[in-house]
């Protein structure tokens, strides 16, 4: 038993010197960066608070912001670019399928038409807030939560086949937009509490997500390098799972990598934070479905 | 299971090569894995995987656990004549999948 411990306690320590990320080392270069970010921020700052009414002040400024597949080798980039060695779009033609399904009553394209023309846009909006239930939903939960309240029919499991389909097909109309979610009005609480999840300490290894994507992007853990964590990309097929997956099972694979708990699947801390997270990564393509390692 | 996406040109001149490129969604359980209780999950793997030109063979794989999920072909096939690509593969168990396609020569 003390012998087992003893392993995870030295594979946890490489794991941070792999980061980089040996407290007092992160505490003074974050002092730094500080000081030094204040000058520069401070025009920048000036600016957005005059362009937008809402103006959150950003960790990542936006024109840093690059998105997964750049920190992808070129065979994975070229896998996603390519629409039938992409994985993904046997999802997204499921999607399809179940898009204009209506063996057990009304289909999506019932009341919805057209995919191509009606949800145009819609994923690049998501997460967002909803009025009638008082939460804020990813699309994944809007879809069930149509499906229940339209159609009828019973929720689908989160990360099952159809859920995905459905979400990957409706993700894909919006390819190439740039995410642009809300985060003013209602949505604002959420949004709060998805920014102090993504800057909180978790698990045992006391990592928080700005540690790793914020501060130490561009650099290598084992042989990965640290992308800045947007899920511009989601729902990707990982190369890794072998499989379509969510942004939320990506967060809880980060989540079990810093030896966190992990929300269940659909959870609001999940969604508080992927609203966080569609709002960081404003303006960058969405590329539903990805592909990722 | 029987998803598959299939690329071929939408014609072709006689006697040119063209690419057939297909993918076929399926898990290709490798064997090796236990489920959540510690119990093997039993190899799933598309054993074969054959393409028929106008009823003749004009490629076929046989796979084994090494091959990755949703496995993803491309070849090429010289156009002879107008027809169909008769793709066909099946698994271990015992699962047969069928797709089609159409050749045009001009």
């Amino acid at each position: 038993m003390l012998r087992r411990w003893q392993r995870s306690a030295r594979r946890s320590c490489g794991f941070i010197r792999a980061l980089g990320l040996n407290q007092r080392w992160s505490q003074t270069d974050s002092n730094r960066q500080t000081r030094f970010a204040g000058l520069l921020l401070v025009p920048a700052v000036a600016l957005l608070l005059i362009t937008t009414a809402q103006a959150q002040q950003r960790a990542l400024p936006l024109d840093v912001l690059r998105s997964g597949s750049e920190f992808a080798g070129s065979d994975v980039r070229g896998m996603q670019s390519d629409d039938l060695a992409n994985p993904g779009f046997l999802w997204v033609e499921r999607g399809e399928k179940s898009w204009n399904d209506s063996k057990s009553g009304a289909s999506c394209a019932s009341c919805h038409g057209e995919a191509r023309a009606s949800m145009r846009g819609v994923a690049a909006r998501y997460p967002a807030f909803d009025a009638a239930s008082g939460t804020v939903m990813d699309l994944e939960a809007r879809i069930n939560d149509c499906r229940v309240r339209r159609q009828k029919q019973n929720a689908l499991v989160r990360e099952s086949d159809d859920l995905l389909g459905i979400s990957a097909y409706v993700a894909s109309q919006s390819r190439g937009l740039p995410l642009s979610t809300r985060i003013d009005g209602p949505a604002s609480a959420a949004f709060d509490r998805g920014r102090a999840f993504y800057n909180q300490r978790h698990g045992q290894m006391n990592l928080s997500c700005a540690q790793c994507h914020d501060q130490n992007w561009g650099k290598r853990i084992y042989a990965e390098t640290l992308s800045q964590g947007h899920g511009n990309a989601f729902p990707a097929y990982k190369l890794e799972w072998q499989t379509l997956g969510s942004l939320q099972r990506r967060i809880r694979a980060c989540l079990f990598g810093i030896r966190a708990e992990m929300p269940p699947a659909g959870a609001s801390e999940l969604i508080d934070l992927e609203l966080f997270l569609a709002w960081r990564a404003q303006g960058l393509p969405l590329e539903a479905p990805g592909v990722r390692r | 299971m029987a998803d598959s996406r299939i690329s071929v040109p939408d014609a072709a001149r006689r006697d040119e090569a063209i690419e057939v490129r297909i993918s076929i969604r399926h898990a290709m359980e490798t064997g090796y894995r236990t489920d959540e209780s510690g119990k093997p999950v039993a190899r799933n793997v598309i054993r074969s995987f054959a393409c028929r030109y106008n009823g003749d063979p004009v490629f076929a794989v046989r796979m084994s656990s090494g091959i990755a999920a949703n496995p993803y072909f491309r070849f090429f096939v010289t156009a002879r004549d107008s027809g169909t690509l008769d793709f066909e593969w099946i698994d271990d168990a015992g699962t047969r999948g069928t797709a089609q396609a159409t050749v045009k020569v001009v």
